[in-house]
């Protein structure tokens, strides 16, 4: 477990150090959130109504963008080779991993929401409740994404094609975020049932993901 | 004292010694009267007291863009002229000119909130100052993003040029989005038609402000020398040989 | 403790790099691979590590710790040395430890062995390509695995870091440990060659 806790600290460090991305995840957001008045104009009322969708889109690209560095930087200096060769199964090695950036990239995000709410009108009901449902969903994103990382890592190849790869795998991360989301607002329907999905969708994505990752990692090597 | 002499590290940390204690103490003592006549000012006949708040909205919008101006100053010393100080004080002013940005923000929403019903609108200027607010933090996350100052420096100097020319387009745009989509904001105040009791304090609080500024900016300055001095004898010091 | 390999045979990008290799190399031995680039000596140290599939033959430790792979009791030193310029030189070097699992060593005490202690605190951004090595060195004791897998672990140092360098080899074999090192100039250590490829 030490060795685990080392590599969840050492990720989040050097998130937050110089150099490190998880602010600019933050920062990706908020330019994302910005610009959609400019497309669907100003109109509070519209605004409000697409709300959560708007949020939940920015969030996904926004935590989709800070993924790409994933395992590329551990590859790119060989610090991969070493993880490969550590006593702890690899599996729980990328689930540490994916774990550490959840909480250095993932979480800002949800602290930023109810900020974002604001510029969007949204109250104070909808706003946590997209939080809640931000909370709920952005690990499966990070987890499922993170199969995405080390798929690019194996073939060499970052940025595009990884958002390629892993935005099919999350539509259904978003389409239950947003019905969540939308039913605590507006109803007709009830927030239990897909927020309930959602959670599950997290959980599944907890075993799927780095099994899924540590497999195309050890694939990969060369 | 010409820009060359002052351009050495060590004469401006020992002219801004003694300097900074009067900066400090004048912007003190403006703000202070500034304050002052901003609370004693007579209410608005439409706004009642919340008018109040644009004593201090009003300074933080004029240095928001003010900050951006001293940046591409700075930015063009670094690119054209060389000048040893000239990163420093744009790297020291970034932090400094998004903090008035914000505070122009907040104070807009505040005041926004009685006028609107909402602390958000997307209203022309509000807008704009989002997004100057956005390009200040990108510009600061770009200083953070590489650890050595001086490659930093040429990288950010371009991006604040850049953001120099696009900032009117920018408004531009944004003016022309706003009035596609409804009629003319609701928080329209002329200048000129403005009242002599309002005008006097809103300039003396200006005042005070940019003196703030002034002296924020030579403090940070002499914290990112000293930085930058610390980085260097760590440096060498990882270069010292192993006894 | 015993590191051989039978009839191993090495296949990278669909290009046969080298077949029917054997080697052995025991307890406080050293094994020289040399050979001309290309000849596929990082390739077998990566075989060795677990890092590469061999497509025919078998390496095997013996009489090492019964419960762990071989790649869990070795230490793999390549050309990519695997440290973060943003993380300090101590922070880099204790992260190791305690994700490689090296329970006995003090960080502090492994920076000392290489001449690194008073650098501990700085950001490893700041050292030279020799002291980034002496880092990646620090790492091997601080990880403190039987099995050393070097490549190329001279490049970089100067006289008074190779000296360092057989020091360190030297205490590792006389505490039983095996050492597997590429390498194209002399190790300034005792050992046994294995010449990969054919003359040239």
């Amino acid at each position: 477990m030490t060795a685990l806790a080392a590599l969840v600290r050492r990720d989040i460090r050097m998130a937050l150090r110089v150099g490190g991305g998880a602010l600019i995840g933050v920062l990706f957001f908020l330019s994302v959130v910005v610009l959609m008045p400019f497309a669907v104009g100003p109109d509070l009322k519209l605004l409000a109504r697409l709300g959560p969708a708007i949020l939940w889109l920015g969030a996904l690209l926004a935590s989709l963008l800070t993924l790409d560095r994933l395992f590329m930087a551990d590859h790119e200096d060989g610090s991969l080779d070493l993880i490969v060769m550590s006593r702890s199964p690899l599996e729980l090695a990328c689930a540490a991993k994916a774990l550490a950036h959840w909480i250095a990239a993932g979480l800002p995000l949800i602290v930023a929401t109810p900020v974002l709410g604001l510029l969007l009108d949204l109250d104070l009901l909808s706003t946590s409740a997209v939080a809640l449902t931000l909370l709920a969903g952005t690990p499966a994103l990070t987890f499922t994404g993170m199969i995405g990382a080390a798929l690019a890592v194996t073939l060499q190849r970052g940025g595009l094609l990884l958002a390629v790869l892993v935005l099919p795998l999350s539509i259904p991360v978003l389409i239950f975020g947003v019905a969540a989301s939308e039913a605590a607002i507006s109803g007709p329907r009830t927030f239990g049932a897909p927020f309930l999905i959602l959670c599950a969708l997290s959980l599944i994505s907890f075993v799927i993901g780095p099994f899924a990752a540590a497999a195309s990692l050890r694939q990969g090597l060369d | 004292m010409t820009l060359t002499e002052l351009a050495n590290p060590t004469r401006f940390l020992a002219l801004t010694a003694k300097l900074l204690p009067w900066l400090a103490a004048a912007s003190a003592i403006l703000l202070a009267i500034g304050l002052y006549q901003s609370a004693t000012a007579p209410d608005d006949y439409q706004q009642g007291a919340t008018v109040k708040i644009m004593f201090i909205h009003v300074p933080n919008a004029w240095l928001s863009m003010f900050v951006w101006g001293v940046m591409s100053v700075a930015a063009l010393g670094t690119l054209v002229w060389r000048h040893p100080l000239a990163d420093v004080a744009a790297k020291s002013a970034a932090p400094i000119g998004a903090a008035f940005t914000f505070l122009a923000l907040v104070t807009g929403s505040l005041w926004g909130r009685p006028m609107w019903g909402t602390y958000w609108e997307w209203d022309a200027r509000l807008t704009s100052v989002l997004i100057l607010f956005l390009m200040y933090l990108g510009l600061m996350a770009l200083w953070r993003a590489v650890e050595d100052p001086s490659r930093a420096a040429r990288a950010a100097a371009v991006l604040t040029l850049v953001g120099a020319i696009n900032i009117p387009v920018i408004k531009f745009s944004v003016d022309w989005w706003n009035t596609l989509h409804q009629p003319a904001s609701v928080l329209r105040m002329d200048g000129s038609t403005l009242d002599r009791a309002f005008l006097i304090p809103l300039l003396v609080m200006a005042l005070a402000f940019t003196l703030l500024f002034v002296t924020l900016l030579l403090a940070a300055m002499r914290n990112e020398i000293l930085r930058r001095r610390v980085r260097t004898a760590r440096i060498l010091e990882a270069g010292r040989a192993a006894a | 403790m015993r590191l051989s390999g039978r009839g191993v045979k090495c296949v990278r990008g669909g290009r046969e790099v080298f077949s029917n290799l054997d080697f052995e190399v025991s307890s406080g031995e050293v094994l020289a691979v040399t050979g001309h680039n290309g000849s596929g000596k990082t390739s077998l140290l990566r075989l060795i590590a677990g890092l590469l599939i061999p497509a025919r033959g078998t390496i095997l430790l013996e009489k090492g710790e019964a419960e762990l792979t071989l790649a869990e009791q070795a230490h793999y030193l390549g050309h990519r040395d695997a440290l973060k310029p943003a993380l300090s030189v101590g922070e880099n070097i204790a992260f190791w430890r305690d994700f490689l699992g090296g329970e006995t060593s003090d960080a502090g005490d492994s920076l000392a062995a290489v001449g690194l202690d008073h650098a501990a605190d700085l950001p490893a951004a700041y050292l030279s390509a020799g002291q980034r090595r002496r880092l990646s060195l620090a790492r091997l004791l601080a990880v403190g695995r039987p099995v050393w897998l070097l490549d190329e672990p001279a490049a970089a140092l100067d006289a008074a870091g190779q000296e360092l360098f057989s020091r360190l080899m030297h205490g590792h074999l006389a505490q039983g440990g095996l050492i597997v090192a590429a390498t194209h100039g002399p190790l300034g250590i005792e050992a046994r060659e294995l010449r990969m490829g054919g003359p040239s």
